[in-house]
């Protein structure tokens, strides 16, 4: 980089903090410079959140020094970090989906005047400036909640531009977009760039904003993994930087020719829904069903559980007829499923882990009709070890854990009642890399024990990653079954899009 | 275009409303021709006031993204109190100070519910819930549980003051008492706080989304405070005119009515998830809860029927727009 050191806006040296015991960030150095975009990289969990908390003044940090325009500061409160420029905005936006958005944008900005009346006008100009700087035309008086997210990404950034932002740290913001989206933001990003204001990407998913940045910080466990400029990394090097480890996706399939069948789907049907469904699942084999959104997969999935209600058809699982519509019959039949959504139909956010895990089993953990909580510890301390989830105890919120490990916590749930076949919806939707990784490997595991494992998924690596064969999906029929040892990622993508 | 006005003018709890109110009127004019007339209508405006100014409170509070239940009980604490003390010490105060005390006491007591919520950071419903109670049981043990008909005479002297009376053609009486006014204040006051002033633009974010208000630095708690000392405020007001309107301060009045007035408050479109509420919406409310417990046997329903018919119209009222719309979200997705 040819820019001087007194382009240096923002420098965060070695900062450390600690919660309790646990050391969230080790000594992190981090810079930002006037007009540049910077990548933050890292896993959940490797402390960028912390960092970013500490740099807008929402947690204070243990050691380490902020010096901002030369000025140094042992914290920041948010009312001071706001007061210097920084601004962020959150995964959620932050915005109010009842007001409008000439409102949402000025708000902040009217505030900080210390108005007391409320300026119609002024809120409309200061909107539409802001609006002005970008390029972007959204209609001022539409309510926030009628706007489609990428318009919601854009009101919050020009709210930080309403109020002076000189950075604007976006944390996760291309996860909602679509690419046209995230193109078009690439450009928003370019002309503030252009106007002086940094910006800060806060991802695990950043190969998409890589060609907009100057710099690239990655860290993992709380420290320093690795910085420089952005030419000099890619996608895959990044990912090696945050896991620490080189993932491999290649390995060789699962040798299940002689094995015995262990679920058959005999013309399964729903009206509407999905009709003529046939297939076998082998003891120890991994079968991944795709299709795209609307092809009738999650239909399927939900049906292979009970919780459709196929008019038509019949499931058996080792020959024995299971009940249609019914989960409880299916569960009893040796059928577990973990949907897709587990923060809304799979897991209690608010309880720990050990509740979690046991909750559809205390039958199990009974002496003389009182709970026994030993053995109940003891299985949540075991599948805690086994599954390498991540947490203080086991009797932290599942809320508090990353969403890798709350998906492993999901997965604890169902292998604790050693299911026959488990059908997994989605596995590592909102996983980060490395845990995406562990998940496949346990998932591998499991089918080595002879589990009939059903994937169901769009994430094509994943899908060619962990199955043997894979159902083609479309409009609601097997379209086709492909081995996944004979396919690859452009053909089965050429597949779904036909 | 026209079609989507049309629809989104459809799926608003006011049109709705609306379209109830002229249709009851409608049937209730078809079965008793006497029924629209300026009598009718006076009485029911007379009717309006107190259950009028509650909503309007009510809906403050929705707004911000709260739920208060025990306004009825701040507005009959406040009322008997502020006779017992004005008979006690100087039963020839002007009317307006007693509704100043009245006012006041409210005030207070709506402080109070603001110290839980906002200091204490307790569920409004549980807090409110919970001053219903006491409030109502300190003002019964400790202050009186007696009616008393022989009012403060400046408080049956504000009954009478009158902005308008005379006879209809029809030779029946009718008037518009001054107390219609404090109604028409009351609206226009939160007219301007809610959206003329940054607080009520605050209260609306808050409502919103808390967590949203609180990082771009919205003074949350002020506003909060604000919004439950403003109801408690309110409140006293609308005991104070049902005392004198009913020329009589009895303490067992008004306690049970918050149920109605919350209905009222969200047939009128404002949504207990808070950040959602208009004061025509709530007025509509007001006006077609009123119809209802008034004018129900004009047309031929027998009046145990309102509360039947009141909660109907709750479930059609609000179920209708929240079907509307998740058949809306449906469709898109």
């Amino acid at each position: 980089m040819s820019k001087i050191d007194d382009d240096t806006f923002i420098e965060m040296k070695g900062i450390g903090k600690k919660y309790g015991g646990v050391t969230a960030l080790d000594n992190v150095d981090f810079r930002v410079k006037t007009g540049e975009a910077i990548s933050l990289a890292g896993e959940n969990g490797s402390g960028k959140s912390t960092l970013i908390k500490i740099l807008v003044g929402v947690e204070q940090p243990t050691f380490g020094q902020i010096v901002i325009d030369g000025k140094s500061y042992s914290q920041l409160s948010p009312r001071l970090a706001a007061a210097n420029g920084i601004s962020v905005i959150f995964q959620d936006f932050s915005l109010f989906s009842n007001l409008t958005v000439a409102e949402n944008i000025a708000f902040a900005a009217q505030l900080s005047e210390k108005k007391r009346l409320f300026d119609r006008a002024a809120t409309l100009s200061i909107a539409q400036k802001a609006l002005d700087r970008i390029g972007v035309n959204i209609n001022l008086n539409s309510r926030v909640e009628t706007l489609p997210v990428a318009h919601k990404q854009l009101v919050a950034i020009c709210r930080g531009l309403a109020s002076n932002a000189r950075l604007i740290i976006m944390d996760e913001p291309t996860t909602a977009l679509t690419g046209r989206e995230v193109k078009a933001l690439l450009s928003i990003i370019r002309k503030l760039k252009d106007s002086g204001i940094a910006v800060v990407f806060v991802s695990h998913k950043l190969a998409e904003v890589l060609e907009v940045c100057e710099e690239v910080f990655v860290l993992r466990n709380g420290k320093n993994a690795a910085n420089g400029p952005a030419r000099d990394f890619d996608a895959a090097s990044l990912t090696k930087h945050m896991t620490g480890r080189d993932i491999s996706e290649a390995k060789p399939p699962l040798n299940i020719d002689k094995a015995k069948n262990l679920l058959v789907v005999d013309q399964l049907g729903k009206e509407g829904a999905f009709s003529d469904i046939n297939f076998k699942l082998k003891e120890g084999e991994v079968l991944g069903i795709s299709g795209v959104l609307g092809s009738g997969r999650t239909s399927l999935a939900k049906a292979l559980f009970g919780l459709v209600a196929p008019e038509k058809g019949r499931i058996t699982l080792s020959g024995n007829n299971v009940p249609l519509g019914n989960p409880i019959a299916a569960t009893q039949a040796g059928i577990g499923y973990v949907p897709e959504d587990r923060l809304t139909e799979g897991l209690f956010l608010t309880q720990s882990i050990i509740r979690n895990v046991s909750v559809s089993r205390f039958d199990d953990h009974q002496s003389g009709g009182f709970l026994n909580l030993t053995s109940l510890f003891d299985e949540a301390r075991g599948w805690i070890e086994k599954l390498r989830i991540k947490a203080a105890d086991c009797e932290a919120e599942v809320k508090s854990l990353s969403g890798g490990n709350q998906q492993r916590v999901a997965l604890a749930r169902w292998l604790s009642r050693a299911p026959k076949v488990l059908v997994l919806n989605g596995p590592s939707v909102g996983v980060d890399v490395g845990s995406k990784a562990d998940i496949h490997a346990i998932i591998r595991e499991l089918a080595e024990s002879g589990m009939g494992i059903i994937v169901i998924s769009d994430d094509l690596p994943e899908l060619l990653a962990t199955c043997g064969q894979i159902l083609m999906m479309k409009d609601g029929r097997i379209d086709s079954i492909v081995r996944a040892e004979e396919t690859n990622e452009i053909e089965l993508a050429a597949k779904l899009a036909s | 275009m026209k079609m989507f006005f049309l629809k989104s003018l459809a799926t608003k709890n006011e049109t709705l409303v609306a379209v109830v109110i002229i249709a009851f009127c409608i049937l209730a004019t078809f079965s008793d021709p006497l029924f629209l007339s300026v009598t009718t209508l006076t009485d029911l405006l007379r009717a309006s006031v107190v259950i009028g100014i509650l909503a309007v409170a009510a809906m403050m509070v929705l707004i911000s993204g709260g739920i208060d239940v025990s306004f009825t009980a701040i507005a009959v604490f406040a009322m008997y109190s502020t006779t017992v003390l004005t008979l006690g010490f100087m039963p020839d105060m002007p009317w307006y100070c007693i509704f100043a005390i009245s006012i006041g006491i409210g005030a207070f007591l709506g402080a109070i519910n603001g110290f839980f919520v906002v200091i204490c950071g307790l569920p409004t419903l549980i807090v409110t819930l919970g001053t219903l109670s006491v409030f109502r049981g300190f003002l019964l043990t400790f202050i009186g549980s007696q009616r008393i008909s022989a009012l403060p005479p400046e408080m049956r002297g504000f009954s009478r003051m009158m902005i308008a009376r005379g006879t209809t053609e029809a030779g029946s009486f009718y008037a518009i008492p001054w107390a219609v006014a404090a109604l028409v204040i009351v609206v226009l006051l939160t007219l301007f706080i809610l959206h003329k002033t940054m607080l009520g633009r605050s209260i609306f974010a808050i409502g919103g989304s808390l967590e949203s208000a609180r990082r771009i630095g919205i003074n949350v708690r002020g506003a909060q405070f604000f919004v439950y000392c403003y109801v408690g405020a309110l409140s006293g007001l609308a005991g104070i005119i049902h005392g004198a309107m009913g020329r009589m301060a009895d303490p067992f009045s008004l306690v049970g009515l918050e149920l109605s007035v919350i209905a009222a408050v969200v047939l009128g479109g404002a949504r207990l998830i808070g950040g959602y509420g208009t004061l025509t919406g709530t007025l509509l409310g007001v006006s077609l809860i009123v119809l209802v417990e008034n004018s129900l046997i004009v047309v031929g329903i027998p009046s145990t029927w309102q509360f039947v018919t009141i909660g109907l119209l709750i479930l059609l009222g609000t179920g209708l727009p929240a079907w509307q719309a998740k058949r809306a979200a449906a469709k898109s997705a």
